[in-house]
């Protein structure tokens, strides 16, 4: 059966044929955050993929991953192109190194995970929040529900981890 | 450039063997009232006629879309076209160099003689390349999940995330890639064609709302309406056309980062595909950096052009942002960029505009508003202020560089037959 939801107004789905998304989605909504692990050469990917794409092996296993990261880089949105976001603006993309792999098959490859800076309850983070994160944050995953099959994963400053003094952020 | 440098000995990578022979252009509009079809049509005729050839002479044709165009079959037979090739593939920037390297493979594999290459777009009236419009409320699907839920789905949102990981790993400013607009605006008032020929400042730029940081308004190109086309075929064909031809000296198409994807998982991502595309491009054109008289680099936004520009080795990695705001690529300049004011002012084509614009450099032929003289040709002033000339002196070889995502895209560098 293919999976209906809508989030944030925004109508979403998955088709009954696609399985990694399926999967993926499906832990999400237990909020669990599990990614494909290559049974072959052990490597992690995201997001979810038929093959792996350091060794092309189709047989991989849903593994538990712990849902902590440090910033990358971010997108900071100011005009919404999808309306649902209109009344949100500003709000933040962020691009997130899990600690888990980093660094790893080379030097300068994560995994990196999209989400947008949510409250810890879910919500798109207020500006004051906004203004808090940039590249360096500690963040950690949060899932937003949508249906018993699908729930949207998300990141928020992870309070109890220690913060850049000044994480970096666009200039003015 | 000393032609003594160059080893012209590898006809495996067919150097100076094929050339573009003629350009075309619909008008750059916002609201053209016309069809793809018609635009299309416009800009082919437009091409043939400028190479001197009739439309008999062309049996083959190429387009790139996002699937908002009119195929080739269609423009072909609107023309009186009978065709021996064509295709047309799915892709926007990035396209246009790996095309003419398609058109040199099928004319070479003896498929056919001629081929056009065009692309056609309503990109404000139709299918704003944005994605404002009936694409951004479309229902999200399967992979979109990952990106468009978060509200993450437009070029400049998604290309972001390099723009700013570059600001943080090498310092680069806002001033300093405000710079690439601010020069493009001052070439395209020198082109009557522009749909904006007004010069801006740096303040500008920076006091232009924001988009998405570190874009402002003036950061992103503008969304226009346009058909845009180009004549490809043999170095001996091209010396019954009309023009000196630009011949085509090498071109890398649609090279990639080790992964292409759009979640950025392989870095370092400030670093983008022009990284590896250099070292396909200089090599089999047997010039490098150092020796290209002009470049056309695609300026979907500011940024595009820097990381280019930086990537491909014009300046050391991380300098970017000085290259493009020390004058360099100024008209007068060094090594100008983008003559024609390209897509941040003269209109964005997905690439077509900016190698018509380096045919015309290396024709010595630029359509700005010098005068014509007696003998039909443009009696060039090199008088680069508000108005006036935009034709670079003694262009002997150029460079495109075209961009597709920061993990993809295609280069080209040509020189005057």
């Amino acid at each position: 059966m293919a999976v209906e939801g809508e989030y944030l107004g925004m109508p979403l789905r998955i088709e009954d044929f696609d399985s990694g998304n399926l999967s993926y989605f499906r832990f999400c909504a237990e909020h669990e955050f599990r990614l494909q692990e290559c049974t072959e050469c052990k490597l992690l990917r995201y997001p979810p993929t038929t093959a792996c794409p350091w060794c092309a092996n189709p047989e991989a296993s849903w593994v538990a991953i712990e849902g902590k990261g440090t910033v990358h880089s971010y997108s900071e949105i100011h005009h919404a192109i999808q309306p649902a976001f209109k009344e949100h603006l500003p709000y933040l993309v962020l691009l997130v190194d899990l600690d888990t792999q980093k660094g790893k098959p080379t030097e300068h490859e994560s995994i990196r995970v999209i989400g947008n800076l949510v409250t810890p309850e879910g919500k798109l983070a207020p500006p004051e929040e906004v203004e808090r994160v940039g590249i360096g944050s500690r963040v950690r995953m949060v899932f937003n529900d949508v249906s018993d099959d699908l729930a949207i994963p998300n990141w928020t400053l992870d309070e109890d981890a220690e913060q850049p003094d000044t994480p970096w952020r666009y200039p003015v | 450039m000393s032609s003594g440098d160059i080893d012209a000995t590898t006809p495996k990578h067919l150097r100076d063997k094929y050339a573009i022979v003629g350009v075309g252009e619909s008008s750059y509009t916002r609201g053209s009232g016309l069809t793809t079809r018609a635009l299309g049509t416009w800009a082919v005729r437009n091409a043939i006629e400028d190479a001197g050839l009739t439309p008999q002479d062309v049996d083959g044709m190429l387009s790139y879309s996002m699937a908002d165009s009119t195929g080739s079959a269609h423009i072909a037979a609107d023309l009186g076209i009978q065709l021996n090739f064509h295709m047309d593939v799915m892709g926007g920037g990035g396209s246009t160099e790996a095309l003419v390297g398609i058109a040199i493979g099928v004319i070479e594999a003896g498929m056919c003689r001629t081929v056009v290459v065009f692309r056609s777009m309503n990109g404000y009236t139709q299918y704003r390349v944005g994605g404002t419009g009936s694409r951004a409320v479309a229902p999200i699907v399967g992979d979109g999940l990952h990106e468009r839920a978060y509200g993450w789905q437009s070029p400049g949102q998604s290309f972001s995330l390099v723009f700013m990981r570059h600001m943080h790993d090498y310092g680069t400013t806002p001033e300093q890639a405000a710079m690439v607009k601010v020069i493009h605006s001052e070439h395209a008032s020198n082109n009557p064609k522009a749909l904006y020929k007004n010069r801006v400042t740096v303040d500008d730029v920076l006091n232009s709302r924001m988009i998405v940081k570190p874009l402002h308004l003036l950061d992103c190109c503008v969304e226009t309406d346009n058909a845009t086309a180009i004549v490809v075929t043999s170095r001996d064909r091209a010396k019954d056309c009309r023009h000196t031809p630009a011949v085509i000296r090498s071109v890398v198409g649609r090279c990639c980062k080790p992964r292409i994807d759009m979640h950025y998982q392989h870095g370092p991502i400030s670093t983008v595909y022009a990284h590896y595309a250099k070292d396909i491009l200089w090599p089999n054109a047997g010039v490098g950096p150092e020796e290209i008289d002009v470049t056309g680099a695609y300026d979907a936004f500011t940024f595009t052009t820097l990381l280019q520009l930086e990537d491909y080795g014009f300046c050391e990695k991380g300098q970017g942002g000085e290259y493009v705001s020390d004058g360099t690529m100024r008209l007068g300049g060094k090594r100008p960029n983008n003559t024609s004011g390209s897509h941040l002012c003269e209109g964005y084509t997905h690439g077509l505009s900016m190698v018509i614009e380096n045919v015309r450099q290396l024709r010595n032929d630029v359509d700005d508003s010098c005068p014509i003289g007696p003998d039909g040709q443009r009696q060039h002033t090199y008088d680069y202020r508000e108005g006036g000339c935009r034709q670079v002196k003694d262009v002997e070889v150029t460079a495109n560089l075209g961009w597709g995502t920061p993990a993809h895209g295609s280069g080209m560098v040509m020189r005057r037959g």
